[in-house]
């Protein structure tokens, strides 16, 4: 059980001061659609990404994660919000684009099939200015391929893309986000076109490359068990609002939120017998039966977004709900675990305005006590 | 060879090469047999073969593709043996769909864009039940659709009016609309989010129970298969390298592979433990191989790896279990 601080296995010794790198606040996104109103993809997000740590982004497709990191990556204008690169406000393009750098699902969509391995890496060093033309140029391509452990270096930077297996490209998809010397890593799903057998190896790498330059890791992912495993502090994503957040053992072990909840009973659990399996089975078989008769796409206007999929629905949920603390650092957004219905909810009861406030107070607060 | 009127498909050595300056050898010498009423699973990596079996069974292999031997034979429930590539024409096209149907990998690109799900329904019935009047090829659909847990109203809807897992499961209920003995799919769940998969494979367990048709699942995920199926292959390289029962392979697992795949997966709820893979890559299929195929990734390999072909052998763990691996006994590997 972890406490408020829980010991990360991935945090240097000499830690730099706790400010986060990149800070976000309220980042919301809004998507035109053709003949009404705006989707909104991400709903005033708030958080801080810090040096040496990876924060796990986990939720489904259309839940808005690969948006927020469009948005971090600048390939996205937000609605509003502001993203602070060091603590600053404004940061020029070419130099936050030089500090947040992504890496992208698909190796084979990624790479240009017609240059080599070392002009997908020259180009970045040289466009940034990070070395000059020449020998300088040919030792840094070196050392970034020794260090994705692509070796022998010479051999792999003449091959094509199509030369490499899809663990090999995207560990050059790796060192081509790393040669900008970014203090951000943006991970968008960055296992889930490999095989088994390799993703492991790439997430450690990436780990170990987050410890060895202090990088700060968003790691976007809908897979909860690699989402623990690798980060310290994991957000859950539901329609664009954060719905559960804290530490990663505390969220995936203990989950507050119904979600979460419904997240990780759906993944396979290599533990249990055929028998439990099959238990298991009926029982989710009955509980959507039972829930068949109620609309599955329910209106989420204004209230929880969860609503119409929760099993413990309940009237007050088409209010919004309040971020509440359920532990060290652990918060949930969901009505289940408000202690005190009425002051909580009588802040956004009646008005449409009204919703956003609930969690803007939530997060806000808890990325001022981050600063704190 | 126990039981044999319970057997629905039994595979012999089957092969299948794709032609090429050295061709490819994507299936080398598989064997099986799928029992009635049985889910085997078939776990492997992208490029082991999986995928080129599951066409080869289905008899849907294209050129360069070609089977260069072995031997797929269909036992329907009255005893009639079919020796399935050995059909030709019409007896094929009356084959398929009615005994033994496929769902495929994308599912979502499955499903025609531009004609209703009720039309796809239609198709089927028409070419296969071509006595049906219209309006019972309609209330089949409609049947169908109800079976796999969507609104029947839903025939007059165009494949992008649906989800995802919607469109996954319009092509399960096509895939039952002839009730078949088999179902062959591959990787019918990799495009779904995790709890859209979860009520896919639910709904297969819960067809299969009441239906009784036999399945052969396709698929990446050892964890998922682990859960689901009764029997498990594992196949590296164009073989089947470990072939065991489902339960009890997550404690005892043989095959150094297995073993590998099975450390992939960090469990959910599990201790933090270190986490690895399987270094390295599968070998090059246009290659010989003559010793095992997966010596190069082994963390056990000793003397023998490297220049004898382990073949697949009984451990004597009294369920068929068995293993292509030295370390499981040298004696059946010279051949």
């Amino acid at each position: 059980m972890s406490t408020t601080t829980p010991p990360q296995p991935g945090v240097p010794a000499a830690e730099p001061a706790d400010a986060p790198v990149l800070e976000v606040a309220d980042l919301t996104v809004d998507y035109p659609q053709r003949g009404g109103r705006p989707l909104r993809a991400v709903d005033h997000l708030s958080f801080g990404l810090r040096a040496g740590q990876t924060l796990a982004l986990v939720g489904e497709s259309g839940s808005g994660k690969s948006t927020v990191v469009r948005a971090l990556a600048r390939l996205q204008r937000p609605s509003s919000g502001t993203v602070r690169l060091g603590g600053q406000a404004r940061t020029r393009g070419d130099a936050y684009r030089r500090a947040v750098q992504m890496v992208f699902q698909d190796p084979f969509a990624s790479l240009n099939p017609a240059h080599t391995v070392d002009h997908h890496l020259r180009r970045p060093l040289l466009a940034t200015g990070r070395t000059r033309r020449g020998a300088q140029a040919d030792t840094a391509v070196r050392e970034l391929l020794e260090s994705v452990n692509l070796t022998p270096a010479a051999d792999m930077a003449a091959k094509r893309p199509h030369e490499l297996s899809g663990g090999q490209r995207q560990r050059v998809a790796i060192a081509r986000a790393l040669a900008p010397e970014p203090r951000i890593l943006l991970a968008d799903e960055p296992v889930s076109m490999l095989d088994v057998s390799i993703r492991l190896e790439i997430l450690n790498l990436l780990d170990q490359l987050k410890r060895r330059h202090g990088l700060a890791l968003l790691y976007v992912t809908h897979d909860l068990a690699t989402a623990r495993h690798f980060s310290s502090e994991v957000m859950v994503m539901y329609r664009g609002t954060v719905v559960e957040r804290g530490p990663s053992d505390e969220v995936i072990l203990n989950p507050a939120h119904p979600y979460t909840r419904l997240l990780a009973e759906s993944a396979p659990s290599t533990g249990a017998t055929r028998e439990q399996a099959r238990t298991a089975r009926r029982e989710r078989l009955d509980q959507r039966a039972r829930r068949a008769a109620e609309q599955r796409e329910a209106t989420t206007e204004g209230g929880c977004p969860f609503r119409g999929r929760c099993p413990s629905v309940m009237d007050i949920c088409a209010q919004r709900p309040p971020a509440v603390e359920v532990g060290g650092g652990h918060q949930a957004l969901c009505w289940l675990h408000s202690t005190d219905v009425r002051t909580d909810g009588s802040t956004d009861g009646s008005t449409d305005e009204g919703p956003d406030e609930g969690p803007d107070e939530g997060t806000e607060g808890s990325v001022s006590d981050a600063l704190t | 060879m126990s039981g044999d009127a319970d057997v629905v498909l039994s595979v012999e050595h089957l092969s299948v090469e794709y032609a090429g300056e050295r061709p490819t050898r994507a299936v080398r010498d598989v064997s099986f047999e799928l029992r009635r009423g049985e889910l085997l699973g078939v776990a492997g990596e992208s490029g082991c073969g999986k995928s080129t079996l599951a066409y080869a069974i289905s008899r849907m292999l294209k050129p360069p593709a070609r089977l260069t031997g072995g031997r797929v034979l269909h036992r329907s429930r009255d005893g009639v043996e079919t020796d399935l590539l050995a059909l030709e024409g019409e007896a094929l096209r009356e084959f398929r769909w009615n005994r033994q149907s496929m769902v495929f990998q994308s599912a979502m690109n499955a499903l025609n864009p531009v004609t209703s799900v009720g039309r796809q329904f239609d198709d089927i019935f028409r070419a296969h039940r071509p006595d049906w009047t219209a309006e019972r090829r309609r209330q089949r659909a409609g049947e169908l659709l109800d079976l796999v847990g969507i609104d029947p109203a839903r025939v007059r809807s165009f494949p992008h009016e649906l989800s995802g897992g919607m469109r996954q499961r319009v092509v399960i209920a096509m895939a039952l609309a002839l009730e078949p003995e088999i179902v062959i799919m591959d990787e019918p769940t990799t495009a779904l989010d995790v709890v859209v998969q979860r009520e896919i494979l639910d709904e297969v367990e819960r067809l299969r129970e009441q239906l009784g048709f036999s399945v052969v699942f396709i698929t990446h995920d050892l964890s998922l298969l682990l859960e689901i199926s009764d029997r498990l292959a594992v196949m590296y390289a164009g073989e089947f390298v470990e072939y065991a029962p489902a339960e009890g392979l997550v404690s005892a697992a043989a095959h150094p592979y297995t073993q590998g795949l099975l450390r992939s997966f960090p469990d959910l709820a599990g201790a933090r433990r270190e986490l690895r893979g399987i270094p390295g890559t599968p070998p090059d299929l246009r290659e010989q191989l003559p010793g095992c195929p997966f010596a190069a990734r082994c963390d056990q390999v000793f003397a023998p790896c490297s220049d004898q072909h382990p073949a697949l052998l009984d451990l004597d763990r009294g369920t068929g279990w068995s293993a292509a691996c030295h370390l499981h006994g040298l004696q059946g590997a010279i051949r």
